[in-house]
């Protein structure tokens, strides 16, 4: 057990991986030698090879579209794109190809790799370096699309998307990187793909967040606990696509009432299938409309205005109590 | 400082072997046995006459659109014939004759251009990779491929097809850039059709020929004449030689052309002139290789026949494949079933076991539109 930056706890993760399994290789921009521009790969291509731990050229369709035909050959590339806003040069390989060969080939072949991916704000980045887009991958049938909440869940999570036969886009928030340390056991630690966890056990309300947001629910309920009295439940989504549907519903069930938060723009963001599934799941217990408290719907806005755009503690409390006031 | 000019040895060459006017190049004619000869040309012969009874069958509505291979034959058979069946072979949607010889069954080919997920399942012990339909990304798994064949050390190679309208696309650029770096053994084999649906070679690139894209990314590309089995089978095979030697890639450019429609939803006659196509329906690959096979004694008789006979027995199997199972759209999805994914199977399983009212017999399903494909009032609505 050793406490553990994000940074850490996904390099350990590859680390353990790689030694586990000769298959495991690692692909992207300045990887290798860097040790990745956010050092998520350090010491990787020092202890493994450059033949493992592959410095592409800069071509992010290329990094993709070369990891299909290992991934076909039966190795298992883990790729970066260094920023999720630079995937959009990919995005034709992930949606035509890693999401489908195993349907085209009908078993046949498949495409047991993951898609890692620095995603969302509040890092004082440029343009296409602050974005939140997991909404897009998430509605593509064939695909997996997960989300860490910190080292820990980043640790386990990756773990179990390098072991998912399936493709895996595997996004991890900037601002997370460095931002906490957390316990993380020296073995591998798997968390299963497609299920979220209660964060903290509430009855009033349920608070929906996942990234880094996470961090902002749990502050938000901590405001309504020491200011309303109100026992806010939070659920760390985890998986963005399988949606842990069971979850969300048993609490929403209980609790009533529940506000969604992400970084990603609101109109048709993952907030609208999260709060479809809880009206389909939890009809009858809903005391109010479900919220979401997301980005507006502008491009990304630059880092002076972003921090209006992205949710904070305020405006999800003040969401939290117009539902409750409901 | 003064401007030094750089003397890279940068050449491009064209081989023709065998041309239309029946000349041969002794010097450069491969020694193949007649057996091989014979192969080849049965392969060739296959590759056409299933085309155009595919076409019929598109006509008549027993398969959706397919992109004919009319005119290609040499350029397909040439190349995949230096193939090991170990090796990888990666085509785009114009390589039925490839697929053939690669041992795809014909029912399989129609059950893919009849819209069954099934015609996409290469054999367990088959290394090639499906029919690829986006234009060019299919490429860069061919890199990633032969980077795994190394990777484990076998010494398979990995042959990829293209078009000459694939050359403008970023992902063969990036296919190719992957491939000189990594120096990986793939033999990148441009089937230069000279129109990439409605848009003429002239319009898609600016370059003398397409081989010398290649020589930007560090390794040879030759020109061949793709209508001339022999040319494209000796430089294809030297490329497979190099590239299983561990010299790396090369591009090979078979200068051919479509006799016929781009897809079956095609019309040429609104883009090019019927002087082009009789002047290319000179040189069609079919023809000179006859004469050739014809000096040699090697045409068998009745070949035609037991072709066709081929063909009837593929079609027939494929006619006599029962109805696509709604429910085999869950099968392959993924691994495992998400919760909700074995809801909705659970949905439609019951929708199908329900009596179903008003059943009577509708329009016959549409094939589904390609690229270049014309919109129909029927699809408006």
């Amino acid at each position: 057990m050793a406490k553990l930056t994000m940074v850490k706890a996904l390099n350990l993760a590859l680390h353990q991986e790689m030694e586990r399994d000769p298959d495991v290789l690692v692909i992207g921009e300045d990887v290798g030698v860097d040790g990745g521009v956010f050092r998520v790969t350090e010491d990787l291509h020092r202890v493994f090879g450059g033949t493992r731990v592959i410095d592409s050229p800069l071509a992010e369709a290329g990094i993709i579209g070369a990891s299909v035909g290992m991934a076909i050959y039966g190795l298992k590339p883990v790729c970066e794109i260094q920023f999720s806003g630079f995937a959009f040069q990919c995005f034709h390989q992930i949606e035509n190809h890693t999401a489908r060969y195993r349907q085209r080939t009908q078993g046949r072949f498949h495409c047991q790799m993951v898609m890692r991916m620095p995603y969302g704000g509040g890092v004082r980045a440029l343009e296409h370096h602050s974005e939140s887009e997991e909404q897009f991958y998430a509605h593509i049938p064939g695909l997996k699309m997960v989300i860490p909440s910190g080292p820990r869940t980043a640790r386990a999570l990756l773990v179990a998307a390098i072991r998912d036969p399936d493709p895996v886009v595997f996004f991890e928030a900037k601002a997370l990187y460095h931002a906490a340390k957390e316990e993380v056991p020296d073995e591998p630690e798997l968390l299963a793909i497609g299920r979220a966890r209660v964060d903290r056990e509430g009855r009033d309300l349920t608070l929906v967040g996942y990234g880094a947001m996470l961090r902002v629910c749990r502050e938000a309920a901590e405001v309504l606990h020491d200011e309303d009295g109100v026992e806010a439940e939070v659920i760390d989504l985890l998986s963005i696509s399988p949606l842990d549907r069971d979850t969300l519903t048993a609490s929403v069930s209980k609790t009533g009432r529940a506000v969604i938060v992400h970084e990603a723009p609101r109109s048709f963001g993952p907030g609208g299938e999260i709060a479809a599934s809880i009206m389909e799941g939890a009809f009858l217990s809903l005391e109010a409309p479900v919220r979401r408290v997301a980005a507006y719907d502008v491009p990304f806005p630059g880092f002076a205005r972003e921090k209006a755009s992205v949710p904070d503690v305020p405006r999800v409390v003040a969401a939290a109590r117009e539902t409750l006031a409901f | 400082m003064p401007r030094i000019p750089l003397e890279p040895q940068f050449t491009v060459e064209h081989m023709s072997i065998l041309d239309s006017d029946g000349n041969l190049d002794t010097a450069l004619e491969p020694e193949l046995s007649p057996q091989d000869l014979k192969r080849l040309y049965r392969a060739m012969l296959l590759g056409r006459r299933l085309d155009e009874r595919m076409l019929k069958l598109q006509r008549q509505g027993r398969i959706g659109t397919f992109a004919p291979i009319k005119g290609q034959e040499a350029s397909q058979i040439g190349s995949v014939s230096t193939l090991r069946p170990t090796d990888w072979m990666v085509p785009s949607f114009r390589e039925t004759a490839a697929l053939l010889w690669r041992g795809w069954p014909i029912e399989k080919i129609l059950l893919f251009f009849g819209g069954y997920l099934e015609g996409g399942r290469p054999a367990n012990d088959q290394r090639d990779l499906p029919t690829a339909i986006p234009v060019a990304t299919q490429l860069p798994h061919a890199v990633g491929l032969a980077y795994a064949a190394q990777y484990r050390g076998d010494d398979a190679v990995v042959m990829a097809y293209c078009g000459d309208g694939a050359t403008s696309e970023g992902d063969f650029h990036e296919a190719l850039n992957f491939a000189g770096v990594w120096h990986v053994p793939v033999i990148f084999v441009v089937q230069n059709n000279q129109w990439a649906i409605s848009v003429p070679l002239k319009k898609q690139t600016h370059s003398r020929t397409i081989a010398q894209k290649a020589l930007a990314y560090g390794f040879p590309g030759i020109q061949v004449d793709g209508n001339d089995v022999l040319a494209v089978q000796v430089a294809t095979r030297e490329a497979v030689e190099r590239a299983r030697a561990g010299s790396g890639p090369t591009l090979v450019e078979c200068v051919t052309y479509r006799l016929g429609v781009h897809t079956t939803a095609d019309d040429p006659t609104k883009y090019r002139s019927a002087e082009e196509v009789t002047a290319w329906e000179r040189k069609d690959p079919l023809t000179r290789f006859v004469a050739y096979l014809e000096k040699k004694n090697l045409l068998e008789p009745g070949l035609d026949q037991a072709i066709d006979e081929e063909i009837a027995r593929g079609v027939t199997a494929f006619e006599a494949t029962a109805a696509a199972d709604p429910l085999g759209m869950f099968d392959h999805a993924y691994a495992e079933l998400s919760p909700e994914l074995a809801a909705e199977r659970a949905e439609l399983e019951a929708r199908l076991a329900a009596p179903t009212r008003n059943e009577g017999p509708g329009e016959p399903p549409l094939p589904p539109p390609m690229r270049g494909q014309r919109v129909s009032s029927r699809w408006q609505n």
